[in-house]
């Protein structure tokens, strides 16, 4: 992807970061070039600027997570912001409030930007429909995650130079997962050839029409491919069996030596964590410096993280 | 009372085959005692109530099978007062209650407490359904006999199935005793459970687990099947896919006696419409692809489904102001039933007496009662229709005590003038 200069004036529409899909091809890259900014600054020995000074992040995570919570915040108060993590658990949520009263409530304490994961779809749109901060989706149900995407993309490019005319084979439970969805559309968007290979029963309905070619069978959808990108089997989100054993899933979806030998010599894995060693991936595999870029993503989401911060915050 | 003469009008009467410009007497009970081109301006005594209606349409009034009150237990959606109200400005002069309320309607004190709620509080017919099972818990059947006997005019479990087959096929055939009404809600509850809209790529698109049309269509199979074995008069209340059009068509073609209806909601919208996680869009059966909704035409139009509904579902703010997860499931829509219908009227879609019958005729037929058409003797329970008025539907100008319209801001053509319970105008358009 060219990065220029041009581009860098480019005026984001939206005022909130909810997916992929409400971004135009500039306003992807203004994002991306943004981030390309800080990547230098998080390996500097004085990591911390005053851009967001005075301003005030709340992360509200009504799921679980590690690497993007810890990201998000990392990102917020290395931009200066203050970060508060709200801990769901002890929260009023529990007791049964709404989503729409607790955003009123935060709202009263006038923060300028709210990073929201929730379990449900298009919660982030509900909540950004009721306050008057921007509001980021840090992962909503099955919908969308952006600022993973972003980040994948950001480090294709890093690694690649480019996205554009790459063959990206995004493999596991697309059915569960916003993460397949958000870099199918942003994959597209910048030019890439994806091919999706699952078994059927976690094939989403439709899935081609998202602009993907679909496979069953890892030999021929990781055929000649840049980037596998491997995704992780989703226990949490699954109502019953949709596999056998995660032997037998192994067995055919894992990502082996043997099935990588198919995809091009200089592939690259990548996966956006927590990873089940031994049942979408070989354990080797995603140690192995020269293959996975499993490291390097995180890495990288936390200056994706500062320039999604950084543009949405201003812009409210 | 004095009789009334009400004269000027297109009489439109589906059952009796009439389309005619004439008029009609209502004598001093209220009752239907002339129609048609005979009742003209020429002979018109000089001691009765002359009404001019001014070549509108006059219909029989509108029967809608399916209907949620809030009474007892969820006053704050919908009591008798604000649902009648809402039913006349449509045209809606009876009503099917669904017993999905607060406790269930599931034994005979609580029809004699609706029955007395619904004529204190309301002008218009409440014809209550009971449950199929107590407290709709899908395992012991309720009395058929007896609630009959008191006045209910049909069983079902309003939004829900009865999953448990040999529990189906004995209600099936203990029914036929009383010869009962059996109305179901067809949807397998293992294959939608989770789903929240049709299954396919707006709901990959919005990350929303779907809800597969073989849900459906393997209950009405299922059913289909038992009564061959089990005859009992059985309806589906609600079909909203094309292959279970298909699985009717055939059926009905091999000589099955049973009837189907569809709500408006499936007949007039699709998955497209839920946009943005609209709330207010979450129903059950889901919309569905633009392909099922026009075969849904296609199958009144062939006789495959014989009653359009409103699937009235009065839900409050708080109900649906969540994520489209947690919502509720449903859409107010009894006062815009014949408006939102007359749109496949205006579009060449339906004909409007096959589209009048669907409301009127066919549904009394069904439930077996002496409404949904201008016999004479019957009481006279009218609407007049201006057909070609437009029209926008506005949530705050809606009767119904909840504001969840699937059609806010939709530009209608067609509205209700009066409506007529017994002979009195109980609704009067100003």
């Amino acid at each position: 992807m060219a990065i220029t200069k041009k581009l860098k004036t480019v005026k984001i529409k939206q005022n909130h970061l909810l997916g992929i899909q409400d971004l135009s091809y500039s306003e992807i890259s203004h994002i991306l070039d943004e981030a390309k900014t800080f990547i230098k600054l998080n390996k500097s020995s004085s990591k911390k600027v005053d851009l967001l000074r005075g301003k005030t992040q709340i992360n509200l995570f009504f799921e679980p997570s590690t690497r993007t919570q810890s990201s998000f915040e990392l990102a917020g108060k290395r931009l200066g912001a203050d970060v508060m993590s709200m801990n769901i658990i002890n929260s009023a949520i529990k007791k049964g409030e709404t989503l729409i009263d607790t955003a009123m409530t935060l709202n009263a304490m006038h923060p300028d930007i709210i990073v929201i994961r929730h379990q449900d779809s298009g919660a982030p749109n509900l909540l950004s429909q009721k306050v008057n901060c921007a509001v980021i989706n840090a992962g909503d149900g099955r919908r969308e995650h952006p600022t993973q995407a972003l980040l994948d993309a950001l480090t294709i490019i890093n690694r690649k130079g480019k996205v554009q005319g790459l063959k990206i084979a995004i493999c596991g439970d697309i059915l569960h997962s916003r993460v397949a969805r958000s870099n199918i559309y942003l994959m597209n968007m910048l030019g890439a050839e994806i091919n999706v290979v699952a078994p059927k029963t976690l094939l989403p309905h439709s899935i081609e029409r998202l602009g993907v070619k679909a496979y069953t069978d890892m030999k021929k959808g990781l055929d000649n491919c840049d980037i596998v990108m491997m995704l992780r089997l989703q226990h949490e989100r699954m109502q019953g069996s949709f596999v056998p054993s995660p032997r037998e899933y192994y067995e055919y979806f894992g990502l082996t030596h043997d099935k990588l030998k198919l995809a091009k010599k200089d592939a690259l894995i990548m996966h956006p964590g927590p990873m089940n060693r031994g049942v979408e991936i070989d354990t080797n595999l995603a140690d192995d410096i020269n293959r996975s870029v499993i490291r390097e993503q995180v890495e990288l989401g936390v200056a994706v993280r500062m320039a999604c911060l950084k543009i949405f915050c201003k812009k409210i | 009372m004095k009789e009334k003469y009400l004269i000027n009008a297109r009489i439109v009467d589906p059952k009796n085959k009439m389309d005619e410009k004439g008029g009609l007497i209502i004598d001093e009970k209220g009752q239907i005692k002339a129609v048609g081109k005979k009742v003209n301006s020429l002979n018109i005594p000089n001691d009765v109530e002359k009404i001019d209606l001014k070549d509108q349409i006059l219909l029989p009034g509108l029967v809608d099978m399916r209907v949620f009150v809030g009474e007892p237990g969820f006053e704050y959606k919908e009591n008798f007062r604000t649902l009648s109200n809402a039913a006349l400005s449509g045209g809606v002069t009876s009503v099917v209650s669904m017993p999905n309320t607060s406790p269930v309607i599931d034994n005979v004190s609580m029809v004699d407490f609706l029955k007395r709620r619904g004529r204190d509080k309301s002008k218009i017919n409440i014809f209550p359904a009971a449950s199929l099972t107590k407290n709709t818990n899908g395992e012991q059947m309720t009395e058929f006999g007896l609630l009959k006997r008191k006045g209910i005019a049909a069983f079902t479990d309003g939004i829900k199935t009865i999953q448990n087959p040999q529990l189906m096929s004995r209600i099936m055939n203990f029914a036929s005793q009383s010869n009962s009404l059996i109305m179901q809600h067809a949807e397998d509850n293992i294959l939608s459970k989770g789903g929240l809209i049709n299954d396919g790529e707006i709901s990959t698109r919005l990350g929303l687990q779907g809800i597969p049309y073989l849900a459906e269509k393997i209950i009405v199979e299922r059913d289909l099947a038992f009564l061959e074995d089990y005859f009992c008069r059985y309806h589906i209340s609600q079909v909203s896919s094309k292959k279970t059009i298909d699985v009717i068509r055939k059926a009905k073609k091999e000589g099955k006696i049973f009837t189907a209806g569809v709500s408006i909601n499936n007949l007039s919208l699709n998955e497209n419409d839920i946009g943005d996680f609209k709330t207010f869009l979450k129903l059950s059966p889901p919309l569905r692809t633009e392909n099922d909704r026009i075969s849904l035409i296609e199958g009144i139009n062939d006789g495959s489904i014989d009653v359009i509904v409103s699937d009235h579902k009065p839900e409050d703010e708080e109900s649906k102001r969540l994520t489209f997860a947690k919502a509720a499931t449903g859409a107010a829509g009894v006062e815009t039933l014949l408006p939102l219908a007359l749109e496949l009227f205006h579009n060449n879609s339906i004909k409007l007496e096959k589209l009048i019958a669907s409301m009127t005729s066919n549904p009394a037929k069904i439930l077996d009662i002496d409404k949904g058409s201008l016999d004479i003797g019957n009481d006279a329970d009218l609407c007049l229709l201006d057909i070609n008025k437009p029209w926008v539907v506005k949530q705050n100008e809606l009767r119904s005590k909840s504001k969840n319209t699937p059609i806010e801001n939709r530009k209608l053509q067609g509205q209700i003038i009066k409506t007529f319970i017994k002979g009195e105008i109980v609704f009067n358009r100003s």
